[in-house]
């Protein structure tokens, strides 16, 4: 910055003024033992740390103002840490404050950039070493060894190739199937219309083939929501209402947005909340969105029962469930 | 020669006489550092990774990351003979069963939150005082490159526990990956080593979380911090204070001595924390599984602003030849992101370009002073916090009895809205921050006495500022508006046109200041007045 820029002349750093304990000897003696007094409490610290940690049980439970009934042993080890650290801490910025000179000095900076010749120096080198390596004459060395080096970094990817199968038809595949049984969760029971009364809500599962043992990536596409409402609230199409049993409905329970498990249902509004990013279902209506950032129903599962009176799957989902992605028919 | 300095020049001695560092020691301990409160944040930063580092690797003596299937032997009985992925069941040991296991995982994920924290605050600093400007645009770069690994280790270090509620984290994260065009499916069996969730994404992440990312933050902490030194500090300004000194203490014993007890007071106050404040108590959320979820899921604060897009997002999806694009993921996930931290990394040229300042700055910038950029940054948070507020709406309206509703259009109205009007707002603020200064400078500061006059007038007296003072408030540059060429004095048109206009138009919007006092203004008032 210039100075005639500057309106002020620059008054230079002000005078420097002594602390009390630079002038005065009691003054720094008083400033010396408080110092010690804040180690010493970081001592105190560590013996508490090692009596709580060695000799407090677990299962002692101490009642504080504030914090309520407190696990003694855990506290004890935490106070006592803390305070270990943190009186060192306040020990040593008290003795920097009080005791070490406290007078600022100047040191001088000078500009990032060398000097002019340095840098035409760099410059001619630069050029001499490209020359010498004759890298501009020889054009097909350079064009082989910049398509070589390109080249080099396929394997890095292809390398991660296994890190996973292909998705292959996985996404639009599930476990329902025309027929499967509807199996409570928990429990895996199979479940009968009259089971579930009229504004009641429930997850099931569908019945695997014996001997298959239900897995997580299962419960990801398969968790399905029945709900039973009165049959005269529906508002679907034929088709759609062909798809309910009873005033019983049944949606795939895994957000059409990012996947979360749509766990909240509000009888008196017959609506579906997604607690990730409240996107919002109207279960009368096939599950249509009518809040929140997604973008399409959830996925409903034509259901019926069979020659014994138990929930089945009429068919399989008739589109992908759970969140969206690239290949997805619409 | 007290016995203590022998051996401190025997030490001294048998170093130099093995590396000749004696020269260069000697200059690094007398190295002088500003004194200002604002430049600790950027140590705490520092420590709280260091924290990080020791809590980190006492929990990695325990933890499994493993997503094998195991039932749960341990002593939280209201999981007892649940079955649970090892990674979980070793989580659940470590705070059960190991003795300050649970301080120790309360204590790092605290520290990961003061980690974030002192971060973004640090970065405020930098760029409201325009510490990021010539020299240091590298280490901004490499500032925005740690924030944005923070944010990723934050988020792959409380998915490492595999509970409920991370669990579902994870899922979120999937289905992210999974709304790329084109390749999004195969990233998402790749990285998932198949469907979602299988069993391998923890053992991978844990790798990237303790090893991989660690080890890139090192590194570039390195750096950032060696240009810190090189550089030497930025200062503020004030009497003595220039473009060509460094005015502070010496590193060694007072920087020393404050920043090594720094150092212990921070970690003092996290493991304070740790040992009184409750964090992420993953037994009363339970195993992952896919079909189940806890309501009011929210991610760690740092990831607030991202869950908070996303669920203001507008319901978009665009079905076209069979394929599908989310814009309702792709958009708030990654797009928006993506523009928010390449904007962010490229600040310091798109300023330097737009004032066209290209000299070196060491003394900072009073934030009023540059109403421009200041207001720039208020309008930046101010979008940050709609959307991390819009990240909390489920926890606001029921505390304050609002309906979701009513939060989601608050926010996806106001994050197009405010943040105009806090730039405006901002910059009418600092040109009124201006006037005061200007004011005070010349009338001195009010001292709210009031004085009667003989003839009857009352009036307030103003108490003239220090030297020092009035300095600091005048030492300051005014920038000029870069004249527009529209044609040189040939009649060539400006080859740049639309990019000369674009410059000239903001740099004439950075110029906007009130005058500071000038030298004779001042003369004048000193000779009328006193």
């Amino acid at each position: 910055m210039s100075k005639e820029l500057e309106p002020l002349a620059d008054p230079g750093l002000p005078e420097h003024v002594h602390r009390k304990a630079d002038t005065d000897p009691i003054a720094a003696k008083r400033a010396e033992r408080q110092v010690a007094v804040l180690f010493s409490l970081s001592a105190a610290g560590t013996l508490l740390f090692i009596y709580s940690f060695f000799f407090i049980k677990d299962d002692v439970f101490i009642f504080l103002p504030i914090m309520g009934t407190t696990n003694a042993h855990q506290l004890g080890i935490g106070i006592g840490m803390a305070a270990s650290l943190l009186f060192i801490g306040f020990g040593a910025v008290h003795w920097a404050k009080t005791l070490m000179p406290d007078q600022e000095v100047i040191a001088y900076r000078h500009e990032m950039k060398s000097e002019e010749s340095d840098r035409k120096d760099l410059v001619a080198t630069a050029k001499e070493g490209a020359a010498s390596a004759g890298l501009g004459r020889r054009p097909l060395i350079k064009r082989t060894l910049a398509a070589a080096a390109g080249l080099a970094g396929l394997p890095a990817v292809i390398l991660l190739r296994d890190l996973g199968p292909l998705p292959g038809n996985f996404l639009n595949e599930t476990n329902w199937a025309t027929g499967t049984r509807l199996l409570t969760d928990p429990g895996d029971r199979p479940i009968k219309p009259s089971d579930l009364e009229v504004g009641g809500v429930a997850q099931v599962m569908p019945a695997l083939a014996p001997g298959k043992k239900r897995t997580l990536e299962d419960i990801a596409k398969d968790a399905v929501l029945l709900i039973r409402i009165r049959p005269s609230e529906f508002q679907l199409d034929p088709e759609r209402l062909s798809w309910t049993h009873e005033g019983i409905i049944a949606f795939s329970k895994i957000c059409s947005h990012m996947g979360c498990a749509v766990a909240l249902y509000e009888q008196t509004t017959k609506h579906l909340l997604c607690p990730c990013h409240q996107s919002t279902f109207d279960v009368t209506r096939a599950a249509k969105v009518i809040f929140g950032p997604s973008a399409r129903p959830l996925p409903q599962l034509a259901i019926t029962v069979d020659s014994e009176g138990y929930l089945i799957a009429k068919q399989p989902f008739s589109e992908a469930v759970g969140p969206s992605f690239w290949e997805r028919k619409s | 020669m007290t016995a203590r300095e022998r051996v401190a020049g025997t030490v001294a001695n048998y170093v130099d006489e093995r590396t000749g560092a004696a020269k260069w020691m000697r200059k690094n301990l007398q190295k002088v550092f500003p004194d200002h409160w604002s430049f600790m944040l950027g140590e705490i930063a520092l420590y709280s990774f260091v924290i990080l580092l020791l809590s980190g690797t006492f929990l990695s003596f325990w933890f499994d990351p493993s997503m094998q299937h195991v039932t749960y032997k341990g002593s939280y009985q209201p999981l007892k003979d649940v079955e649970m992925s090892a990674a979980y069941a070793s989580a659940l040991h470590i705070s059960f069963d190991i003795r300050g296991g649970l301080l120790m995982r309360q204590i790092h994920h605290w520290a990961a939150l003061i980690f974030m924290a002192a971060i973004v605050v640090h970065l405020m600093r930098v760029f409201f005082t325009g510490a990021f400007r010539k020299p240091r645009e590298f280490n901004w770069i490499l500032g925005i490159a740690l924030l944005t690994l923070g944010i990723v280790e934050g988020f792959l270090g409380y998915s490492l526990p595999d509970d409920l509620l991370s669990g579902t984290g994870v899922r979120i994260a999937h289905a992210i990956i999974q709304s790329i065009p084109v390749v999004g499916t195969y990233l998402s069996f790749f990285a998932f080593g198949g469907a979602f969730p299988g069993y391998v994404f923890i053992p991978r992440i844990y790798i990237v979380h303790v090893l991989l990312i660690p080890g890139i933050f090192l590194a570039l902490i390195t750096v950032h911090l060696m240009l810190v030194w090189y550089q030497k500090h930025t200062q503020y300004p004030g009497p003595g204070r220039t473009e060509k000194n460094v005015v502070g203490y010496p590193l060694m014993p007072v920087y020393m001595a404050k920043a090594g007890g720094f150092f212990f007071i921070v970690f003092g106050i996290t493991a304070f924390l740790g040992a009184v404040a409750s964090i992420n108590p993953i037994w009363l959320y339970g195993p992952y599984t896919p079909g189940q979820i806890s309501a009011g899921s929210q991610p760690d604060w740092y990831m607030g602003w991202l869950d908070g897009l996303v669920r203001m997002a507008p319901p978009l999806e665009t079905y076209l030849f069979g394929y599908t694009v989310s814009w309702n993921i792709l958009l708030p996930g990654l797009i928006i992101p993506g523009i928010i931290f390449t904007g962010m990394a490229l600040y310091p040229f798109i300023e330097s370009w737009m004032t066209g300042d290209k000299r070196e700055h060491h003394i900072l910038d009073r934030p009023r002073n540059v109403p421009n950029r200041t207001a720039l940054g208020v309008m930046s948070l101010t979008f940050m916090i709609v959307a991390l507020i819009n990240g909390g709406n489920d926890l606001i309206a029921t505390h304050f009895d609002l309906t979701i509703n009513q939060i989601m259009w608050f926010s996806r109205i106001g994050i197009i809205v405010l943040p105009p009007l806090a730039f405006v707002i901002t910059k009418r603020i600092c040109l009124s921050l201006q006037r005061a200064d200007r004011e005070a400078v010349l009338h001195g500061k009010e001292t709210g006495r009031l004085v009667m006059l003989p003839h009857g007038e009352y009036i307030e007296v103003h108490e003239e500022l220090s030297p020092e003072k009035k300095y600091a408030l005048t030492q300051h540059e005014q920038p000029k508006a870069i004249a527009l060429v529209v044609e040189d004095n040939q009649g060539v048109l400006n080859p740049k046109g639309f990019k000369a206009k674009l410059q000239a138009r903001f740099s004439a919007a950075n110029a906007e200041n009130i005058a500071k006092p000038t030298a004779s203004e001042i003369k004048e008032i000193e000779s009328g007045h006193h």
